[in-house]
Order: structure tokens, then sequence, then C-alpha cells
């Protein structure tokens, strides 16, 4: 018995060292940790991640958002304001420069204030994607709003408005459809950049289904202007969760420069709450059996552990008078 | 070896049995028809540009379902033999709507818009222009879809209160 | 037509016909296994197991799989993951089977060189064993392709390069292989042949092949004595059951296999509900993409040894060294000169070779995961170095060992 259980030791010993450098050990050589900020949007990452050169622009652009967010923001006046950037973020959006403006309607809720601050004041600056624009950040398909809303008081109401107004209850699917689907989508949870795929029906003579041709057409020719914009098209992202770690999903979406420096995706600012819906969301329909797994785990393993316990009196009763 | 011995043995195979039917069970679950398949079997279908006489052919659970709205004299003909009770009234019209498919065997009868009664070609089955089965071999009228009315259209998969009736009066059978 | 009596029970009836009681005899109750053995002499039983679970699993993918290079992906991974009931256990069970076969095939195979199970009369169960590892790994290599996600793509991309041969360029015979210019829908078709029928039915023959072996020169036991089994079998079935040296293999030897099953299934259905990562590894939740190599790419674990044993050499000495690599098992048997049949500890130098070629091969297969940078290749080099200078070693320190 005594022999067994050494036996059983060295090979347990060599499986788990086995284990250790295939697993944990490799992959910490492979893959360099990298810190998150908590979700804290005051430029510390783009500071310290920034060129030389551009140092200087980036510290003064934060502690001007930084400036802007000790304002009182009237959402009244706000909602005034709000009317130009309902002008292209609305139902009937349609491609610009590339992305089609996405829907603000949670916008206060999945987003975090001083992102939203900065991202009014400059677009590139505050997704930090400024990088692709050598030329000037007015260039970014948003660039214009620097002339629409553009002093720190109207900043303040627009944002207060938000946070006001456009801050319901949303659902996972609400708040990946608008921090994340107008570039990625996902088909397994039937999303397009164009919104959900809708339900069409063939015609019964010839088996062609001209409304699911047209609307295909319509997400392909989008997809084309978005792979022209970013360079290549985004990734749909129905399986990421199982596709990258939870760390490095957080990471890269709370900073996408950190883990892949010189990428095209813009920050999206979100906050803790807009964080954990889109994580849920992604969790859906790239784990859809994780609830599943969790409730025949216990039972599964339950019946086995009575089993061996039965298969141990078996084999008692069987070696019992032969030593 | 004595029973007695082996009274383990019997108690480890009857736990491995439990198990075993556990793993049959998910097996079984691994057959059903997938969630997709279940979604897909609602099609919704407007009867307003339906013609007298003319039989239209649509599609539901991948199966042909017929259509034939009623002239005038074939509503005659129905209230005569009474079989108003197996066709759809919406408005002032009356549709017969089926299962194409012959109760007999499973082939699709053909409709003679001039003799007014369905022909199967297999085994020489036939019925009237209400479905109902006018010459053997079928056992019964062709069979009726769950159905909803929905003003001009229906949609077939879902039951509402006049299919329901028709199901208590014997009218169909499920499908 | 023989002579046949009236039967007065559904047993004799069919002992009758085709002789049950005589196969019961043979395979079960007087099939002799000696006592002296530990839970490894279990580990055979434990791989048909597992093996059974990865058939019955891959029974129930192959309803829903689409070998088809537009299909394959999300026939798997939404198809059989989202919508079929219970779809996501096969599919977990297979990963994980399929990973942790290899862990029990390496307990098992080193358990034999420990115990000299591969000596005197018992070459062919090594090479037939040997065999089965070699049909395992064409299974394994040809399943991995089925999801088409990106290290499918790439893994198959590599692989099939080998066969270019280096200097030889035969890149026609890589295109053969394939079907095509790089893998493809031809390449996936094939590969599903090979893992949905050709390799399960050669393994199974070779399983048979395997357990036929076996039958004559006996199981071996914990001191590699060479045991009497017609005077055990004789004093067993006086009763003189303590006496004995032997068991029956059912009930009593099944009984401690089925134990150990147990403790064994409790692990594996652990890992298949709650750690399964190390068997379906991230990269391949990415859809194979042909213009886009990964960042890092690397076999599955069990192949690992032998893929550093080809990286730190150039081209043609790498394939070579590996061509080796793959075929140097086999000759165990033959190449260990010494009559010992013991357990390697009481082997003196052998003792030292068992344990120097357990660690060798783990350390190649740390490196064979690591990037080939630095201090990484480095030690690979000396690993796969040593893996060649210690087979070299066998026949001459074998050769120099006292009889026991």
């Amino acid at each position: 018995m005594n022999k067994e259980l050494k036996i059983l030791g060295v090979v347990a010993a060599f499986t788990l060292i086995l284990y250790w450098g295939v697993e944990p050990f490799a992959h910490s050589q492979m893959h360099k940790h990298v810190e998150g900020h908590g979700l804290v949007y005051d430029g510390t990452a783009d500071i310290e991640e920034a060129s030389k050169d551009k140092k200087e622009a980036k510290k003064k652009f934060w502690a001007e958002v930084k400036e802007i967010a000790k304002l009182k923001g009237d959402p009244v006046a706000g909602e005034a304001t709000y009317a130009m950037c309902a002008g292209c973020h609305n139902e009937n959006a349609t491609n610009m420069g590339g992305v089609t403006p996405p829907s603000l309607e949670h916008a206060g809720a999945i987003y975090d204030k001083n992102f939203l601050i900065a991202l009014i004041k400059d677009p590139a600056m505050a997704t930090n994607v400024d990088h692709k624009y050598p030329n000037g950040t007015d260039a970014h398909p948003m660039g214009s709003v620097k002339g629409m809303v553009n002093t720190p008081q109207d900043i303040a109401n627009v944002v207060a408005y938000l946070k006001a107004k456009k801050a319901g209850e949303v659902t996972p699917k609400e708040a990946f459809k608008e921090a994340c689907s107008r570039c990625h989508a996902n088909r397994y949870g039937k999303l397009t950049q164009l919104g959900e795929i809708p339900k069409t029906k063939p015609n019964i003579k010839t088996g062609q289904d001209i409304e699911k041709i047209e609307y295909d057409k319509k997400v392909a020719i989008e997809q084309n202007a978005l792979a022209d914009y970013l360079g290549k098209l985004p990734p749909d992202l129905s399986i990421i969760y199982r596709a990258r770690s939870e760390h490095f999903l957080e990471t890269f979406i709370e900073n996408p420069q950190s883990q892949l420096p010189g990428t095209a995706m813009p920050r999206t600012g979100l906050n803790h709450e807009g964080m954990e819906k889109v994580m849920a969301y992604l969790e859906e329909t790239g784990d859809p059996s994780a609830p599943a797994r969790a409730l025949a785990g216990p039972w599964v393993l339950g019946f086995f552990l009575i089993f061996t316990i039965l298969a141990y009196l078996w084999k008692q009763s069987q070696w019992r008078d032969l030593h | 070896m004595s029973n007695r011995r082996d009274f383990m043995g019997m108690a480890l195979g009857g736990f491995t049995a439990l198990g075993g039917i556990g793993a049959l069970y998910a097996m079984k679950r691994t057959w059903d028809p997938l969630p997709s398949v279940k979604a897909a079997g609602f099609t919704t279908i407007d009867l307003k540009d339906a013609q007298e006489n003319v039989l239209v052919t649509e599609k539901w659970r991948g199966k042909p379902i017929f259509i034939l709205k009623q002239s005038k004299e074939m509503v005659e003909k129905a209230k005569k033999s009474d079989e108003l009770k197996r066709l759809i009234k919406i408005g002032d019209e009356y549709y017969m709507v089926a299962v194409g498919l012959c109760t007999h065997l499973g082939c699709i009868p053909g409709y003679d818009s001039g003799k007014q009664s369905f022909l199967c070609a297999c085994h020489g089955g036939q019925y009237d222009s209400t479905a109902m089965v006018t010459k053997a071999p079928p056992p019964r009228g062709l069979d009726i879809p769950p159905f909803r009315i929905d003003g001009t259209k229906i949609v077939l998969g879902e039951e509402g209160p006049e299919y329901k009736k028709m199901l208590a009066d014997g009218i169909t059978m499920k499908v | 037509m023989a002579h046949f009596e009236k039967a007065n029970s559904i047993n004799e009836w069919l002992d009758q016909r085709i002789g049950i009681n005589t196969i019961k005899r043979v395979m079960q109750t007087e099939y002799w296994i000696p006592k002296n053995i530990n839970f490894l002499w279990a580990m055979g039983m434990v791989l048909a197991a597992t093996f059974g679970l990865l058939l019955v699993s891959g029974i129930f993918l192959l309803m829903y799989y689409q070998p088809n290079t537009e299909l394959a992906f999300d026939s798997v991974n939404y198809t059989i993951m989202t919508e079929v009931g219970y779809g996501w256990l096969w599919r977990h069970i297979h990963g994980v089977g399929a990973s942790v076969v290899f862990l029990v095939i390496y307990i098992h195979m080193f358990t034999g060189i420990y115990y000299g199970s591969y000596k005197r009369g018992r070459e062919l169960i090594w090479i037939s064993g040997m065999l089965l590892f070699v049909l395992f790994s064409a299974e394994a290599f040809s399943g991995y392709m089925l999801p088409w996600g990106q290290m499918s793509y790439w893994a198959g991309m590599v692989i099939t390069n080998l066969f270019s041969g280096g200097s030889l360029h035969a890149d026609g015979l890589v295109e053969w292989i394939r079907g095509d210019y790089v893998p493809g829908q031809a390449f996936l078709g094939r590969f599903f042949m090979l893992h949905v029928l050709l390799m399960p039915l050669a393994i199974i023959g070779a399983i048979v092949f395997h357990f036929g072996t076996l039958r004559i020169p006996h199981v071996n036991n914990q001191d590699g004595e060479e045991i009497d089994f017609e005077e055990s079998a004789r004093l067993w079935k006086e009763g003189k059951r303590a006496e004995s040296k032997v068991i029956p293999f059912s009930p009593v030897f099944l009984s401690k296999d089925v134990f150990v099953m147990g403790v064994y299934f409790i692990l594996f259905f652990y890992l298949v509900f709650y750690h399964f990562e190390f068997a379906m590894d991230p990269v391949n939740f990415d859809p194979a993409d042909g213009l886009k190599t990964p960042t890092h790419i690397y076999p599955e674990w069990y192949f690992l040894w032998s893929y550093e044993i080809l990286r730190p050499f150039p081209t043609d000495p790498g394939l070579v060294a590996f061509g080796i690599a793959q075929v140097i098992f086999f000759l165990l048997p033959f190449l260990d000169r010494s009559p010992n049949v013991a357990p390697a500890s009481r082997r003196g130098l052998f003792n030292f070779w068992f344990w120097a070629l357990l660690i060798d091969m783990i350390v190649l297969t740390f490196m064979g995961k690591l990037p080939p940078e630095g201090i990484w290749s480095t030690i690979g080099l000396v690993a796969a170095i040593t893996f060649f200078v210690l087979w070299i070693a066998l026949p001459i320190i074998t050769k120099l060992e006292k009889k026991l």
C-alpha cells in the first residue's frame, strides 16, 4: 500500500511538473503581463506609451480634460447641444468616413465621464489613435465635433445630459451593439455591422431570397468601407471569449495600444458597468454552455466519487484473502 | 465464488447502470431537433392575393402546404355535404389550407382545376375541393396544419382558436 | 452436423453453439495475472476506457460536424457547442480525452521501460504498443485539423512541409499529400476520412493484436520474476489462493482495474468540466486564416519533445534526427543487451538511464513549447543531443550490466 502511494506520488509529481512547464510557465514567457488601469481614463497610459514628441501634447490634453470634468454640467442646455450629435448618431445613420456612427442610447450608462469629455474634445486623442493622423486629428471621422461643441461648458453640458438622460437600464446585447458592433460583427449573436440579421423567406418557386441577398450586399459594402478605413476588417467577436483570456480582453478594450501597439482600434471608454455588460455578452455568445457545465459538473463528479467508493469496496472483497 | 461475496460487485454494477442511464439520456438529447430547426417552424402566408380555384403551394417545416381559395360553387357544395367546417373563413372568403401530402403514404397529390379535385398518382387516392377524401386508399382527408389567423394572413405553426376547434371536432389530426 | 443434446439453460444453449464457457475461461476466469503488481498495471484498461470515451463522444460529434472549410469552424463552435443538446459535453470529453490519453500512454510506456516488460518474449507486446503510439499520434494530428482554427491550419501547413525533405525539395510530394498547394478543402476532407474511419479501424485492429501478443508471455510483475503459471493456476484452482502467485483476470484483477478507473474518472471529469484550456488551446478559437500566421504556433503538448528534436538543428540534420527519434523506441528490445528482466532500480546504470531519459524528454517538452530564442534554444539543443547520446549509450550500458 505504501509502495503504491509512493509510486502515485512520483507519477503525480512528474505530471504536475509537466503541466506547469507546458502551460503556466510557457504562457508567462510567451505573453508578457500587461497591467490594466482600473478603467480610469486620465491619460496615464497614453502619456507613458507616447513617443517623445507627442508626450507634451498628450499631457496638455488630459490636463484640460481634467479641468472640464470639474465644471458643473447643465443637462437641459446639454440636450439642446446634443441635437448636433443626433444629426449623425441616429437610427438612420449611414457610413461616414469608413464607419457608421453608433447609437448613443445608453452612452451615459456604459461610458466613463472623463472619456466622454475627452472624446467630444478630440476623438482621436481620446481614443488613442492620434498616431494614425499625422496631419492633424481633424481628419478623424468624428473630427468635425471639435468645431461643433467646443467650449468647455458646452462639453460639460452634453456629458451631463448623457449621464442624466441616456443612462437607463442596458442589456449586455445593447452594450455590445452600442460600443462594439459598428466595427465588430457577432455572427453567433446574429449581429452584423448593420445590426440584427433580419428574418427573410426565399421565393418558393426558385429558392432565391432577394431580401437576404440585398441585406448581405449592404453588409459587404459596409465591411469593405471599414476595412479600407481601418486597414483590415475587425474580427468577428462571436467566440473571442474563448480565444483570449479575460485579462487580455479587459486590458485590450481599456487601451488597445497596450496589447497591440500601432493598432487601428480606438479605445472604447467603457466604465465598469459597460465593461461588465460587454463581457457578459461576449461570454453569452462565446461560452454559452458555461451554465450547463456548472449545473452538470457536481452531479457527474459526485457519481464517480460514489462509483469509486463502491469499486474500492468490491476490490477489497475480492482481494481480502489473497495476501 | 458465492453470491454473498459478490454483493459488492452487484451493487457496483447496479450503480454503474444508473450512470449508463444518465449517459443514454444525454445521447438522446443530442439527437433532438436543434432549436434553430424548431424556431424555423413558423411561416406567415398572406392570402389576400389568392385567386379562386387556383392552387397555391407554400412550404412549412419542409412540407408542401396547399392553399385553395374556394369559389362560390365550391362553398355551396361544401355547405351541402357539411364540409364547411374543413375550411378557414377570413372575412367573406373561404380557403382550404392543408398539408399537401397524401394521408396514405405521403406522396404529393396533383390538383385538377377542371374537375376541382385532387388525384394522388401513387395509388389513385382522390380528394374533393375541401381536401376531404373521396376515393381510397387514403384513410382520411388531407391534414390541416396548426394556424392562427392574423388579418388577411395566417401564421402556420401557431395554434389559433379556429384551429383548436378543428382539432376538438376531429376534423384533423395533429400534424 | 455435430451432435446436439437438449440444453437445460440459456448458458448451456449458448455454450453448445459458440463455446461461451470456454471463451469465459480463456479470457476471464482462467486468464492468469500475477498478484505482484501495482496500480500502474491498470493503465492498459484506463487507455481502453479512454479510447472508448473518445469513440462514443466522437460518434455524437460526427452527427453534426461539417467537413467543409467554410462550415467546419462554426459547425463545432456554434452548432455543437450551442445548439446540440449536450453537444458541449461531447466536445469537452473528446478534447480533454485526446490530451489525457497521451498522458496515460506515456505513463504506460515508461512503466513498461522501467519494469523491463519489453524483453525476453515480450518484444511484440512492446512493438505493437509502439505501433499504437504512432497510430494514436496520426489520429490526434488528423483530428486536430478538423475544427479548422488557426492552429489547425498552420499545424497542417508546417507538418506537411516536413515531407518536402529539406534539401530534397519534394514539393510535389507535399502537394500530393495536401491535394492542393496549401491546406484547403481537399486536405480537410482526407484528414476527416483518416480521423473518422481509417485510423480508428487501424487502432482497433492494433489493440486486438496488442492483446494477442500478451496472451502467451503473460503480463509482467513488479520483480520481473519468471512465474510458473501452470503451477500457480493449479494452486488457485485448488483453493490455495494466498499461496498462488496469480489471480484470475476476472473478477479479481478487474476489481482493482475498476477501482483505479474510478479514481481516474474523477480526475478526468474534473478536467472536462472545470479545467480544459490545456486541451483546447485558445489559438484554435480563431478561424483559420491562410494569410496570417499566429505569433506562437506549437503542437499539442504530447508532440513537443519530438518537435524540439527537429528545431535546434539545421534543416536536413534536423529532419534526420526527427526521423530517428520517431523509430528509436521501437528498437528498445534489441538495443537493451542485458538479460535481466527486473525493475530499473535493481539494474545499476540502467536506472540512471531511465530517469535521465524521462527528465530529458520533459526538458525537451518544455523547450518545444517556448519560443526558440536565447537560453531556451540552447537548452533545447543540449537536451536534443542528450537524447541521442542516451540511446547510443544504451547498448553499452546494458552490455556491461551484471546478471541478476
